[in-house]
């Protein structure tokens, strides 16, 4: 009890800090560009677009009958509002676990001279890319808009796969931060790590693509898929949003476990190393 | 009598120093599969012992690399120590490097709150504080230059503005009494009897054996990490000018 307490009194004590990295790095981020924030909504929306012309009219993707129906209209969706919704989900993932994954070390200069509670720093690139993929909610309510698409009131849920996984994306990122102090290699193959995931996510394809096929990739492919941890957050997020439905009950387990998961596996490994980084960063 | 405000027991460091940097996976697994990952253990503090009053201003003297600043780095909670504990009764204000938590591209004023928050600040404290930040560190026209454009005296003044502006119960200097002009210097000097009239216990390393004759109330020496001596400012200040020297000699 006491030992939660005296971590809740360092937390009071720095969230002003907290608050005040996030806001740095929101203004560094856009600081000398004509946009500014308005990056965060265009960026993804000029993604979507790239991506809907190449996997829409290239690869024909977006066929209609590889979609699953929306239950309230009947109609299967725009494919851009699929591909936007899992992009919005993927790359809020993969923004805050990179760059979580190098706050520590890209802290080095405080860590050495002052003392704060480290885990402020991947926190704190959590909050950040979770602040970012608010804004980009505001490219997917554009395309919803110009695209007439369907609502329900299960859009009100919006939130929760995004809370769910900001908190796997937390552990996550306590794990990566740890690790890339003692060993940097970790930067170097975690991109390969996040290329491979961003293939076995259903970004611009849809699950559907395996069905009736019999090689043995495809007939594997989609328990790969239900391995894969963002997988959960992305078919959850668009079963709210982009189906007009509940969550299932695996869509729960599978998010609520990884999140839970990767944050007891993150505070274990953080706390065991984290007096130790000073000797290395 | 009450309860010292700082306290050293028994205190090591020990840093592994590696002869051959193993830092992939690979490197790693195979030394540790060959039982070869060996390292020189060096010992930047030793076995130190200390006791601070509340309200003393403690110097620490020796020569480079005798681990005068390790040891303040332990106080200030940066480093842990490998062996031994330290106590700290009350909130600490480090000033080991200044300007250490700024960023270049943001503007002095973003700074002085960024800076603030690091070292545990309110930002209502922060905004009551700002004018005198500001008037103390002379920089009234440039708050809102971005600190990449300031030079290294600007940032330095900032620096020691912003992070003597609370009034800490542990105050801990590193060589920090020694930026700017000596008209900055001596404001400096005058802020930092400021704090300890107003019962600041006060922690300085400095080279300069004067500069900690005029401030400070007690003193060690510290040699290779140990404590030579320790005890009132003079003696201590006498004993290290006359025997560094001679110990030097003897080597």
């Amino acid at each position: 009890m006491a030992y939660l307490k005296g971590i809740w009194a360092g937390f009071n004590r720095y969230r002003y800090l907290l608050l005040n990295l996030v806001s740095r790095d929101i203004k560094v981020k856009y600081r000398r560009s004509a946009l500014g924030v308005v990056w965060s909504v265009l960026n993804p929306l000029l993604m979507m677009l790239v991506q809907y012309l190449v996997f829409n009219n290239l690869f024909g993707m977006g066929n209609a009958e590889n979609m699953q129906i929306n239950a309230i209209s009947g109609q299967p969706p725009n494919f851009a509002i699929y591909l936007l919704s899992g992009q919005l989900i993927f790359s809020f993932f993969s923004e805050a676990t990179n760059l979580a994954m190098d706050s520590v070390l890209g802290s080095a200069s405080l860590i050495k001279k002052v003392y704060i509670p480290k885990y402020i720093f991947p926190l704190e690139k959590v909050i950040f890319s979770f602040v970012n993929a608010l804004f980009s909610l505001i490219a997917l309510i554009i395309v919803f808009i110009f695209t007439k698409s369907t609502v329900s009131a299960w859009l009100a849920l919006f939130w929760v796969p995004m809370v769910l996984l900001f908190i796997f994306n937390l552990g996550a990122g306590l794990i990566l931060s740890a690790l890339t102090v003692f060993f940097r290699d970790i930067k170097h193959f975690y991109g390969v790590v996040l290329t491979a995931l961003n293939f076995l996510t259903p970004i611009f394809y849809t699950e559907s693509i395996f069905m009736g096929k019999s090689g043995f990739i495809e007939q594997y492919m989609p328990l790969v898929l239900r391995m894969n941890p963002v997988y959960w957050y992305v078919s959850m997020f668009r079963r709210l949003v982009v189906y007009s439905m509940p969550p299932t009950l695996s869509q729960w387990i599978g998010c609520i476990g990884w999140a839970f998961v990767a944050l007891v596996l993150g505070l274990a490994i953080f706390k065991k190393a984290q007096d130790r980084f000073i000797l290395y960063v | 009598m009450a309860q010292p405000i700082v306290q050293i027991d028994g205190v090591s460091m020990r840093f592994n120093i590696a002869k051959e940097k193993v830092d992939s996976f690979k490197e790693w697994f195979i030394r540790k599969a060959k039982g070869q990952l060996r390292f020189e253990e060096f010992f930047a503090v030793k076995d130190v012992s200390l006791t601070i009053e509340a309200g003393d201003v403690y110097g620490l003297v020796g020569l480079n690399g005798s681990g005068k600043s390790t040891l303040l780095k332990i106080v200030a909670g940066v480093l842990k120590p490998t062996t031994g504990k330290c106590t700290v009764r009350g909130t600490v204000a480090p000033l080991i490097e200044l300007g250490a938590g700024f960023d270049a591209e943001l503007t002095g004023r973003e700074n002085v709150y960024l800076n603030g928050t690091v070292l545990g600040m309110n930002p209502k404290y922060i905004d009551q504080h700002y004018q005198d930040i500001v008037e103390f560190a002379e920089l009234g026209e440039f708050m809102d230059v971005a600190v990449k454009n300031y030079s290294s005296g600007m940032v330095a003044r900032l620096a020691f503005a912003v992070a003597t502006i609370t009034k800490p119960d542990v105050l801990i200097c590193d060589e920090i009494l020694s930026v700017g002009d000596f008209l900055f210097q001596q404001k400096c000097e005058v802020r930092m009897r400021e704090l300890m009239s107003g019962g600041t216990t006060v922690l300085i390393v400095s080279h300069d054996i004067e500069q900690i004759e005029r401030l400070c109330n007690k003193a060690a020496w510290m040699r290779r990490g140990k404590i030579v001596i320790d005890g009132s400012c003079e003696e201590v200040c006498e004993a290290y000018k006359t025997g560094a020297q001679e110990m030097r000699e003897r080597e």
